[in-house]
């Protein structure tokens, strides 16, 4: 099997700000890689070393070999970035912007403009070819951004939040995308902060909390290794909730989450829920609804770092990482 | 749509042989890097022709003000004023269009697009560079423009057109090595409008204490010592001296010294700011 990136130790701290503290990450070469975490855990910083715009504090990484730091040079000859914030010329039109890259990467004036109407015809946006950037939709700008990151032909592909503040549509259009690019045999590590979009995209997943990788796998792995399942219970009588929260918690042992009337807790053992539905009998609990199911990737993330994905929704990356 | 992208990738992905991977920019690859960035910025006046009304109107606008407004009050007549204020109406804008560099750096850091300039395999300075020559060929306009309309007006060249070529590259060598300092404040700004007020706040007073507009002799004394070394009033009299008549040598002499002054001093800390910053 080969790397197409291979991380390890890498520490970046700004000022007091530790917001790498040591990680390590191995991507398989042609597959898609999700590091997956809240806002502030270091998702910025890991694709800026890796795409060379930050030097570590500590530690190394590699791209296709070449070390992001002494061999900077031609790590961007193999790389492609998308960032978090569309960061296209809005001066420029859609057809411009990306003869600019393709001028700057060293495309003749006529190849350039050749790769950018492919580009533009591959991402539907032939009809706004003439158009200045800035009177694109926010979809359309994602889209012409990884147009423009995919002009020199990159090897690996960082996609950097690809779908934050997109629609729903725009955002199903950017996974379309996405699952067409890994049919070529590009590397994408892609960050997200949406659980969905990396079990949606992602074969392997790095999460990433305050700066550390505390778990990695597949998604399936990853729900299998935190207890699997969930048990929800919602009682008839909203009234019966803390009665419902007792039953789950005496066989569960963990403290259940309460979301709206429904009752929330991880199960590793499947006894549980006949135990459960005994208890809530004797105590003459009506209930409306009662499942046993595998866990969502949002629960992975919960008793993985104790918290919630939107909990740090607050705290914006970027500061951390200017 | 992914038929269209398997074909766009597939047949024109680069190998992985690391044999094909350039070491580093050649010269050449730079220069040309920078031109395709400064093509980049003047670019957009092709298809927004308002930029160059934008950066047009603001000298002739000037010129008809002082020349009618102030130019009997100071030259006894607006056509004698015009002799004098015209070289210095010139050098005032090129210096005030230093600003366009520093407020087009801060907008391209903001925005992130000096991120999508640096993750490219492009010679670190070409982002700066590009920007700076692109400026250059506007303020290029910008004199050809000033001396045109100055020629309806009634502004004659008293010298010839090795002197009007003189002017014009001196103005351009010392606001380049001026605008040094306006990269150094856009690296340090947060943002494009803080650019905008510190730039005004420092070009303003120190162009309107020059003899750009008016004779030195007719300042208050204490005035008139630092308007004598103030580094525009050094390149107003050259360029008087290019294109009308009077001393040469000295302000040239004079001009260049602060220019190089200026990149000595300016241009590694311009840098350096600019390495730390993007």
């Amino acid at each position: 099997m080969t790397y197409s990136i291979l991380a390890e130790g890498l520490v970046k701290r700004f000022g007091d700000t530790v917001a790498l503290d040591g990680i390590d990450l191995a991507v398989r070469t042609g597959s898609v890689f999700g590091l997956l975490g809240p806002n502030g855990a270091g998702k910025t910083t890991a694709v800026r070393i890796l795409a060379t715009l930050l030097r570590p504090d500590g530690g190394h990484a590699a791209v296709c070999g070449h070390d992001v730091v002494t061999r900077a040079h031609q790590v961007r000859q193999l790389t492609g970035l998308t960032g978090q914030y569309a960061s296209v010329d809005d001066t420029l039109t859609g057809l411009e912007n990306l003869i600019l890259i393709g001028r700057l990467t060293g495309q003749s004036r006529a190849q350039s403009r050749a790769r950018a109407r492919d580009l533009l015809a591959a991402f539907r946006l032939t009809e706004a070819a003439d158009r200045a950037a800035k009177t694109y939709s926010g979809g359309m700008r994602r889209r012409l951004d990884l147009a423009a990151s995919l002009v020199s032909r990159p090897r690996v592909l960082y996609l950097d939040e690809p779908t934050t503040g997109l629609d729903p549509r725009s955002r199903n259009e950017m996974w379309d995308v996405v699952r067409g690019l890994t049919s070529t045999g590009v590397t994408v590590l892609l960050t997200t902060q949406y659980l969905e979009e990396a079990d949606q995209l992602a074969s392997d997943i790095a999460v990433i909390d305050h700066g550390m990788v505390i778990a990695t796998g597949t998604p399936e792995e990853l729900k299998a290794r935190t207890g699997a399942l969930t048990i929800a219970v919602r009682p008839a009588d909203p009234a019966d909730v803390p009665a419902v929260t007792a039953a789950v918690a005496r066989f569960t042992r963990v403290e259940p989450e309460v979301h709206n009337t429904t009752v929330t807790a991880p199960v590793s053992d499947e006894d549980v829920m006949p135990a459960v539905v005994a208890r809530l009998q004797e105590a003459g609990v009506r209930v409306a609804e009662l499942t046993l199911r595998g866990a969502s990737l949002d629960e992975v993330f919960l008793s993985l770092t104790g918290h919630r994905t939107e909990e740090d929704a607050s705290t914006d990356e970027r500061s951390v990482a200017a | 749509m992914t038929t269209a992208m398997d074909s766009i990738l597939l047949d024109s992905t680069v190998s992985d042989n690391p044999t094909r991977l350039a070491a580093r920019v050649g010269p050449v690859e730079g220069l040309r890097q920078t031109f395709s960035l400064a093509w980049r910025t003047l670019v957009q006046i092709r298809h927004n022709p308002l930029e160059l009304i934008d950066f047009s109107v603001q000298p002739v606008m000037f010129l008809l003000l002082f020349t009618f407004v102030f130019g009997g009050a100071i030259g006894g007549s607006p056509k004698a004023y015009l002799m004098f204020a015209l070289p210095g109406i010139i050098v005032q804008n090129s210096l005030f269009t230093t600003l366009n560099t520093a407020t087009g750096l801060s907008t391209d850091l903001k925005e992130g697009f000096f991120d999508r300039l640096r993750a490219l395999p492009i010679a670190r300075f070409a982002p700066l560079s590009g920007r700076m020559l692109a400026d250059l060929a506007k303020q290029t306009w910008a004199i050809a423009m000033l001396l045109g309309i100055g020629y309806i007006l009634g502004f004659r060249i008293g010298t010839g057109p090795l002197g009007v070529l003189g002017a014009t590259a001196l103005v351009l060598v010392s606001t380049l090595a001026i605008s040094w300092a306006l990269v150094l404040v856009a690296m340090l700004a947060a943002n494009p409008e803080k650019v905008q007020i510190f730039g005004f706040v420092v070009l303003f007073p120190i162009t309107f204490t020059s003899d750009a507009f008016v004779p030195t002799a007719s300042m208050p004394g204490w005035l008139q010592g630092w308007s004598k070394a103030n580094p525009v009033s050094c390149i107003c009299d050259a360029v008087r001296g290019l294109l009308v008549s009077g001393p040469v040598a000295r302000p040239v002499v004079e001009s260049l010294l602060y220019a190089v002054a200026f990149t000595v001093v300016f241009a590694p800390l311009a840098v350096r700011a600019f390495k730390r910053r993007v």
